[in-house]
């Protein structure tokens, strides 16, 4: 067994960390964040020049990554800065086209020169993907996609339907073509609510359920390594604070109450990281083992965040509820990690049904 | 023991639900039940339909204005205001500065000060964290120094809830450096027009704006603003610790967060059926409800006053009561899955209409309401509270 990354993941982790820690600070963060258009489009470019979007693809399909352990490298960078892009709507629209061949799109995305995402959610479905209801007809779709990751600012949507075939299809909208209502979310970045009436559509699979299950886990593997950087953060934020901040004539780290749950998020952070790595490594096992495990790590990663976040507010004071103390972003990012793609509660329903338990005594 | 409300009780009940029905308005209790921001009209409005009906100020006397309802009256009155999701009355001059006057006031000051809270006249503001002292209070820097008929007060306070709207501040203030730090504090009255005064909003981690920072350059007050005497602000300070314990549960509001909580998962679904009828989701609603039940007949055994627990009784409500709060305030924006994320804007729950109207701005609550542990006494200074009476030390 060997836990080093390889040289090329270390290096594209690095330079993503570096480029990160200098052009996009929280200050710059949550500038671009909570207004139109809720990220900065030159940084986007620079990311993808810096191959970012390269490393989320594999090799056969016109990238240089696309592995489980690519993912969580990108991404833990990328939560360690809370960055606002839209890498997590481009990531899973990724893993879509790759599944379908669609070459073209994947070189004008791994180039920057166009955004996607996938629209999946709708406002009655929570999760579930038979409940959709959106559907195709003709070469037309028609319902609603709600919250769409990165819908304010992508060229093209892919939208899971119900094919005139009653499977779980796949469909591609140009952005120009639907109703897109853009706004930020509540710990910044952008989504969108997109309505189709009747909408041009371009249909990739009338039967795209395996390829939507595959790109839905690879976007919480990359969702449970953005947590793990983003606690990193503000646990180190919360000791500086411990240590520095003095009531009763000595730096609050020296009460031994603090002390202890400093330590005890701590170890739920070490178990973050673990089950992520764990999750990675199963991203192109088969499809039951593969979807256990990544339930198991995004549920882990739900109740670690929100300790992680919860704690670290508190134990900040007052200071910690502020808007201006880059933790509370930190803190609001962890918590709505929890919201997307599958919850606590999601993630426990999936492992309880895919576990062993069930059967004979 | 009898657990029962006696007829008196239920009666009484029923007189203030009816009050409720018909003054306050659906605008108003639309707006409490949907989370979002009360302005100062709003909170003036309610103080006022109140006040007209003398139950503003409950807790005081009656000769001031108040009532002469018992604990378990004013435990009824909270629970149905809650219940129809009335704006919470602002605490500050209702529950912190009255009591004070009403205990250590001269004549003068209760009788030009009070009348003046209850009409709306005034606004107060409560000044007494600064950035350098919070949970360690009597660490506080802002010095009050003696010039003729006048204090010169420089100094800044922070975290001062609704400030914004008030017109006036009572502060802790330091007016010696001698002795034990506790003993050099005064508690003043302060127009907050007075020369020298600037106040700046501190935006919230939810993007709310409600406390605000307060600098103090050369503020001249007079003397007579000072409420009991020089250097015995500590004790004022205590006194209201001890003070209004029956809210300090909050048993009325999370129970109508709780009910709100039910509605809710009843109409959100999780694969296809009602949240309510998933068993996961309805354990964790059935364990806060336990909690909260128990939670309620804590605040009234410590209300009726057996229970032998004693100084220490307020910070139990206070930690108990809070974590409650904040477990429903967590199911209540989880309830939503996706549909929590976006920022609460006028368009996102207007026009977008992504979660139910009521619910749109539960992630928002959540985030701020991770305040009540922090502030009136953190609930680890309150641990440290009920350490010190069970040890001893
Ligand atoms: C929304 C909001 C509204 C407020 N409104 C007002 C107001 O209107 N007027 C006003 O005067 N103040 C107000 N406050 C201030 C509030 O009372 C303080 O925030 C509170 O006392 C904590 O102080 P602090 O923020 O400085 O945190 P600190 O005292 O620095 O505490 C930081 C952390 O250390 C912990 N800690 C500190 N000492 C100990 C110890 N001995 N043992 C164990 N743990 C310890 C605390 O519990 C906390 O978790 C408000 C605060 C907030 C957040």
């Amino acid at each position: 067994m060997d836990f080093t990354p390889t040289e090329d993941r270390r290096m594209i982790g690095d330079s993503l960390r570096r480029y990160l820690a200098e052009q996009y600070p929280i200050e710059h963060r949550n500038k671009v964040a909570y207004d139109d258009p809720f990220h900065d489009p030159a940084k986007w470019a620079e990311l993808a020049e810096l191959g970012i979007l390269g490393a989320l693809v594999s090799e056969d399909d016109g990238g240089f990554g696309g592995a489980g352990f690519d993912i969580t490298t990108v991404f833990e960078e990328m939560g360690r800065a809370i960055c606002a892009e839209p890498m997590l709507g481009n990531l899973m629209a990724l893993r879509l086209y790759a599944a379908h061949g669609e070459a073209g799109r994947i070189e004008t995305i791994i180039a920057g020169a166009e955004k996607a995402t996938f629209g999946f959610d709708e406002s009655d479905t929570y999760g579930d993907l038979d409940s959709i209801t959106t559907s195709a007809s003709g070469d037309t779709l028609t319902g609603r996609k709600t919250v769409v990751y990165g819908g304010h600012c992508a060229d093209h949507i892919l939208v899971a339907a119900k094919s005139t075939a009653g499977k779980l299809g796949l469909y591609e909208v140009a952005a120009a073509d639907a109703e897109i209502l853009p706004y930020a979310m509540i710990d910044g970045a952008g989504a969108a609510e997109v309505i189709l009436d009747k909408t041009k559509s371009r249909c990739l699979s009338e039967d795209a359920r395996d390829a939507i299950e595959l790109a839905l886990d690879a976007g919480r593997v990359a969702l449970c390594a953005e947590a793990v950087g983003a606690m990193d953060v503000l646990k180190v934020m919360t000791k500086d604070y411990l240590m520095q901040r003095q009531q009763f004539g000595r730096p609050i780290a020296l009460f031994q109450a603090l002390q202890h749950r400093l330590v005890d998020f701590s170890i739920e952070i070490e178990q973050a990281r673990s089950i992520t790595i764990y999750a990675a490594s199963k991203l192109d096992a088969d499809p039951k083992a593969r979807a256990l495990a990544v339930a198991q790590a995004k549920n882990l990663i739900g109740r670690a965040g929100k300790l992680v976040a919860e704690e670290a507010v508190q134990m900040h004071g007052g200071i910690g509820m502020t808007w201006e103390y880059s933790g509370s972003h930190y803190a609001k990012r962890l918590i709505m990690i929890d919201h997307q793609l599958g919850d606590t509660e999601d993630q426990l329903r999936t492992a309880m049904a895919l576990s062993d338990l069930a059967g004979a005594a | 023991m009898d657990l029962n409300f006696t007829p008196e009780e239920e009666a009484f009940r029923h007189e203030v639900r009816d009050f409720l029905r018909h003054n306050l308005s659906e605008e108003l209790a639309t707006k409490v039940r949907n989370g979002r921001d009360l302005n100062k009209t709003d909170l003036e409005t309610w103080h006022a339909t109140l006040n007209s009906r003398g139950w503003l100020a409950p807790g005081w006397p009656v000769e001031h204005g108040g009532t002469d309802w018992d604990s378990v009256r004013m435990h009824i009155f909270e629970e149905e205001c809650a219940r129809a999701n009335a704006p919470r009355t602002v605490p500050f001059g209702l529950s912190m500065l009255g009591p004070v006057l009403i205990k250590f006031g001269t004549e003068e000051q209760k009788a030009t000060i009070l009348p003046r809270i209850l009409s709306g006249e005034d606004w107060w503001c409560q000044g007494y964290s600064e950035p350098g002292a919070g949970s360690d209070l009597a660490s506080l820097k802002t010095r009050a120094i003696r010039d003729g008929d006048d204090y010169i007060i420089n100094g800044q306070k922070t975290w001062t809830t609704l400030g914004q709207f008030a017109n006036k501040i009572f502060c802790l203030v330091r007016t010696s450096t001698e002795g034990k730090r506790q003993e050099g504090i005064s508690f003043i009255l302060v127009d907050l027009d007075t020369p020298g005064i600037e106040m700046r909003p501190i935006k919230l981690i939810e993007g709310g704006f409600e406390v605000n920072e307060v600098f103090f350059t050369d503020v001249r007050v007079p003397v007579a603003n000072m409420v009991g005497e020089e250097n015995m602000g500590w004790t004022i300070a205590k006194y209201l610790l001890g003070h209004e314990r029956t809210n300090i549960a909050g048993v009325g509001a999370s129970s109508e967060a709780l009910s709100q909580l039910k509605s809710l998962a009843r109409k959100v679904k999780r694969k296809g059926k009602p949240l309510a009828q998933d068993p996961i989701f309805a354990a964790k609603i059935a364990e806060v409800e336990i909690d909260l039940e128990a939670m309620r007949m804590t605040n009234l055994r410590m209300l009726s006053g057996v229970a032998d627990a004693q100084g220490s009784v307020s910070s139990m409500l206070k930690i108990k009561g809070t974590v409650i709060r904040q477990a429903i305030n967590d199911l209540a924006r989880r309830a939503l899955g996706a549909t929590a994320a976006p920022f609460p804007s006028e368009d996102v729950i207007g026009n977008y209409a992504i979660a139910p109207a009521e619910a749109a701005s539960n992630a928002a609550n959540y985030f701020n309401n991770r305040k009540l542990s922090i502030f009136g006494g953190s609930n680890e200074i309150q641990r440290n509270i009920i350490a010190k009476e069970t040890f001893g030390a």
